[in-house]
């Protein structure tokens, strides 16, 4: 019986928030403590995972294997690969830095971490879970504190409406899925008589090519919607508008990760043929949402409305990597899904730190913060660098294989695609220009504090994460691609 | 010795951004010891650089001091560093104007901890586009100078700074944006970035491997072709892409215009003849005539909107295009005469090609010299039009001359350093592109023509009462800013009247390379 590290880090953050919430409510600073010190934990294991996964072994590692209802086939099976490492580990820097920035929450702060911990419970269970009825699961419990996060510390305006509007979406477009993978669960029994849910034995399952092309897409369209993908994307950007600053972190770095996670390893390497089918309807769309997500993005003037919509172009740009279905594409896919999630994470704190000083994210309102907040300047700056795709940030690392893989298949989607990178240079060069370094408006003089060293912390360790990436790949490339050999062999490809 | 021997370029590399980040450690307080720690540290790597030169094997063929490691496997990208006589020469330029941009900052003191990490990075990125060997690298360091230079404008530059640095900033990325999906395209069908391997598959290749079928080889080699120009065209700049250049150079902080005009414009002219003329030399031989008119143009329109400016700076900045447009009528020249077999013709070319590179050298020297001395007379009265200056040579005879000498260079007075590469660049050129030789020997004229109209008005003409006496008097340049135009006068001298010991280090890149 080998260490259960992943269990432990699945559990971890469910068991914390159960226990915060057996403290008392009134003693906020000692469910922060506790809230951090969960987190902490939380980080220090999924690195630990990080660094001892082998990625000359390959394959699924640390895995652990017990029979939940046998009878139906379903267990409780974990594992990572190296598609879902970096993702394990991103989630853990998510958490730590959101329950940093989230330290001066005073409206019943324990509920809150309480919420955000199971939600961060399920999201590291989507990513290691290896059986298809778990990774609903905790899908589920991932998306359900969602809304009672948004709808009660979201922001006042809009909290009801987006909140509902974001669990109708992901509701929908998870049942679908859900259709998809029943379907999946039945002729696989009648294929090799095994009734199972799990995901390495739905592998070998034969499922018909007709079939296949049947089911990938509403099982792929099911889960990409978490994904942002366009045309069922527009709940995102309200999401994240309406969200309490950690839940747009999670939301954002994390969350829309499940969604093409979830599509790539159900979708995808469960019904290869299917995805063949249907890759370039995927890529069309994937196409799409990179360039309109620009394009609206730059015609925002609430930041957060501005970063949602960057979101979506580049998620889009995953989608787009997903969809080659052939090594480069991939590979820049799983990064890009990393370098994403913690520049996405950083944008949305820095959003946060300066709506909490400013009360309002409207950028025509905002100026100067750069004098009174260098810190969170340059944390802004280096995340839009690596927005823009600028050589020497992680963004550039994966965006690079992931256009490179769609010339191997389309040509003109790869060029089409590319105008987004000067749009998002333009709206994000335009967003730094304007909030943080034109004169400040006079409604705002002296009531600016710089931020504090927690901020700080979290500013720090995302900037250094992204900058590693961009400047030695092969800390985090060669892992990737051998989860994308997995994959490969699947769509019976090289 | 063998080890500075074998991590020479690395170490002239990075070690302006080790000394940022030994700055950043530093206490934004210690104005002065930043400022020194930067000049200083700005000279290691022109020692080194020094120590390249001597150390150059002008017999050796091909890249020299070559470095190579594992960077990105994935895609089959290597760290791959190597110089010959074109990067050296261009090394030399970075090294030497940076600690000059540095020194000439000494009067900055807004936020000066951060305003030399950025020059220090830029020279970074800047150096290493000169001497990448994989075209990944070159175009990692060729977006990254953007960084740098685009908060340089933006943060310390004058009244319309976030327009001008932001219309760079997208100006270039936007040109760049061909060149990112062309260097996609090329690591797609050849499986690697790098060059030394490229020059040999890319002119050579029939089929696309990799790539859908209905492309055609030759269309998509003359767009790729297309999509490297445009890139390398706005930075040089050529007409009609120049005019994020007057705007950038107007508003950008002294030092900021200097390595601007110095440094930057040249890596396009760089990837001229480190990429395209390699590359594609039949596309390039198709298209020499597009390329000649281009720079006929610019060195026509450069020198026409030159002498139409009232401010002293734009004057200086349209003079760029000007001087370029001589290095890309060297290279298109070179272009034309591509296969060949006139005898003639295989005689002149080298000469074009030799000129060319020595006009970008040299035009680093003379517009650098120049943007400082309009920074050094901006400085004391606050303003660049030329209406308001006139007569003040008897205020500031020093500065006077060294204004004289400069301007005499950039016009390309014999015995100083512009005659003898825009000479060299003519006479190549002449047998090759008759028509448009003369036509840009006719824009000489009105080359001489703005700088005249320069000088006359800044130092002749009735003096203007206003900078003669009280609170505005002009005082004469001062010690440090001497120093910064020393360096850079010795130089154009040098090259002016003993061009051969820089001639031979680009001879033999011309010979080796085409």
């Amino acid at each position: 019986m080998t260490f259960p590290i992943l269990s432990i880090i699945v559990f971890t953050p469910i068991v914390a928030g159960m226990l915060i919430l057996l403290m008392p409510a009134q003693r906020k600073n000692e469910v922060r403590v506790m809230a951090l010190a969960a987190a902490t934990f939380a980080l220090l294991l999924s690195i630990w995972v990080y660094f001892t996964y082998d990625s000359n072994a390959a394959g699924y590692q640390f895995q652990e294997t017990y029979n939940w209802l046998p009878a139906l086939g379903i267990g409780y099976h974990v594992g990572v690969d190296g598609m879902s490492t970096p993702l394990v580990l991103l989630t853990g820097v998510v958490m730590f830095t959101g329950v940093l920035i989230s330290w001066g929450i005073e409206d019943r702060p324990r509920e809150f971490f309480a919420f955000l911990f199971i939600l961060a419970s399920g999201v590291f269970g989507v990513f290691v879970a290896l059986d298809l009825f778990q990774l609903f699961f905790f899908y589920e419990i991932a998306v359900f504190p969602m809304f009672l996060l948004i709808a009660i510390w979201g922001w006042i305006v809009t909290r009801e409406y987006a909140a509902m509007k974001l669990t109708l979406y992901l509701f929908i477009g998870s049942v679908v899925s859900l259709v998809g993978a029943l379907a999946m669960y039945w002729v696989s029994y009648q294929n090799t008589g095994v009734l199972s849910f799990d995901m390495l034995q739905l592998e070998q399952a034969n499922f018909s090519e007709q079939f296949q092309i049947i089911w990938f897409l509403p099982v792929f369209l099911g889960f990409a919607v978490l994904g942002g993908i366009w045309p069922f994307h527009n709940w995102s950007p309200d999401g994240h508008v309406a969200a309490p600053t950690a839940v747009s972190m999670f939301h954002a770095g994390v969350l829309m990760k499940l969604g093409a996670f979830a599509a790539l390893r159900v979708g995808i390497m469960l019904l290869p043929q299917g995805a063949q089918f249907w890759s370039p309807l995927v890529m069309t769309f994937a196409a799409i949402a990179v360039v309109y997500g620009a394009f609206i993005a730059f015609m925002q003037e609430d930041m957060k409305y501005m970063i949602g919509f960057s979101s979506v172009s580049h998620m889009g740009l995953v989608m787009l990597g997903l969809s080659t279905l052939n090594k480069t594409g991939l590979t820049g896919a799983g990064v890009q899904m990393f370098s994403h999630g913690v520049m996405t994470a950083l944008f949305f704190a820095v959003t946060g730190m300066i709506y909490d000083r400013a009360h309002t994210r409207q950028i025509p309102e905002l100026g100067g913060m750069s004098k009174v907040m260098p810190f969170a300047a340059i944390g802004f700056i280096i995340g839009g660098l690596v927005s823009m795709g600028m050589p020497g940030f992680s963004g550039f690392i994966a965006e690079f294989p992931i256009f490179m893989g769609v010339w191997y298949v389309q040509p003109w989607v790869a060029i089409i695609a590319s105008i987004s990178i000067v749009i998002t240079a333009a709206y994000i060069m335009r967003n730094i220009r304007d909030v943080f370094f034109r004169p400040m408006p006079e409604n705002l003089e002296g009531h600016i504090t710089d931020v504090n060293v927690l901020d700080k912390v979290a500013i720090v360790t995302v900037c250094v994460l992204m900058i590693v990436i961009g400047l030695f790949p092969r800390v985090m490339v060669p892992m990737v691609q051998t989860g994308v050999d997995n994959i490969l062999r699947l769509l019976g490809g090289a | 010795m063998d080890f500075i021997n074998n991590y020479l370029l690395s170490l002239i590399l990075f070690s302006p951004t080790l000394v940022a980040l030994v700055i950043f450690f530093l206490p934004k307080d210690e104005m002065k010891f930043i400022r020194w720690t930067a000049l200083i540290g700005s000279l290691i790597p022109f020692a080194l650089t020094l120590v390249l030169w001597s150390r150059f094997n002008l017999n050796g063929s091909g890249f020299q001091f070559q470095e190579q490691y594992k960077w990105y496997e994935a895609i089959n990208s290597t760290f791959h560093l190597g110089v010959d006589g074109l990067s050296l020469t261009m090394v030399l330029l970075t090294t030497l104007l940076t600690p000059l941009a540095i020194l000439a900052s000494f009067n900055i003191s807004d936020r000066v901890k951060a305003y030399m990490m950025l020059f220090l990075f830029l020279e970074t990125g800047m150096l290493g586009v000169f001497m990448a060997l994989d075209l990944l690298i070159f175009f990692v360091f060729w977006e990254i100078g953007l960084v740098p230079m685009y908060f340089l404008i933006n943060q310390w530059g004058s009244a319309n700074r976030n327009y001008a640095s932001l219309k760079f900033m997208i100006y270039t990325m936007g040109g760049s944006l061909g060149l990112l999906l062309a260097v996609q395209m090329l690591g797609v069908v050849f499986g690697t970035y790098d060059l030394p391997q490229l020059y040999e598959l890319w002119p050579a290749a029939q089929t696309l491997s990799n790539l859908p079928a209905w492309l055609d080889i030759g269309t998509v080699k003359t767009v790729a072709f297309w999509a490297f120009v445009i890139a390398f065209a706005v930075k040089v700049p050529l007409w009609p892409f120049h005019t994020w250049l007057p705007d950038a150079h107007t508003e950008a902080p002294t030092a900021g215009s200097m390595i601007l005009a110095g440094v930057l414009l040249k890596l396009g002219a760089y990837g001229f003849l480190r990429l395209i003329l390699p590359l594609y030399p039949e596309q390039a031989l198709v298209y020499a005539g597009a390329l000649a008119l281009l720079a006929t143009a610019a060195i026509v329109f450069g020198a026409f909107g030159s002498y139409g400016q009232t401010d002293f700076k734009r004057l200086v900045a349209y003079s760029s295009v000007n001087h370029m447009g001589f290095v890309v009528l060297g290279i298109a020249a070179a272009a034309a005469a591509y296969g060949s077999t006139d005898p003639v013709v295989q005689a002149s070319y080298p000469i074009a090609l030799n000129g060319a590179i020595l006009q970008m050298f040299n035009h680093g020297l003379s517009a650098a010299g120049m943007f400082f001395l309009v920074g050094v007379i901006y400085e004391r009265t606050h303003t660049r039009n030329l209406n308001d200056f006139g007569g003040l040579f008897p205020l500031v005879p020093v500065y006077g001359g060294i204004l004289i000498f400069t301007s005499m260079a950039s016009l390309g007075l014999p015995g100083l350093n512009g005659f003898v590469s825009e000479f060299l660049v003519v006479r190549g050129s002449w047998p090759i592109l008759t028509v448009y030789t003369v036509i840009s020997m006719l824009g000489l004229l009105f080359t001489g023509a703005y700088i005249l109209k320069g000088i006359k008005s800044v130092l002749h003409g009735p003096l203007n009462e206003h900078w003669a006496h009280g609170e505005h008097k002009l005082t004469e340049i001062n010690f440090r800013e001497i120093l910064v135009m020393a360096p850079l006068m010795v130089m154009i001298l040098w090259i002016g009247v003993w061009p051969v010991w820089i001639l031979n280090v680009i001879n033999k890149a011309v010979v080796s390379l085409f």
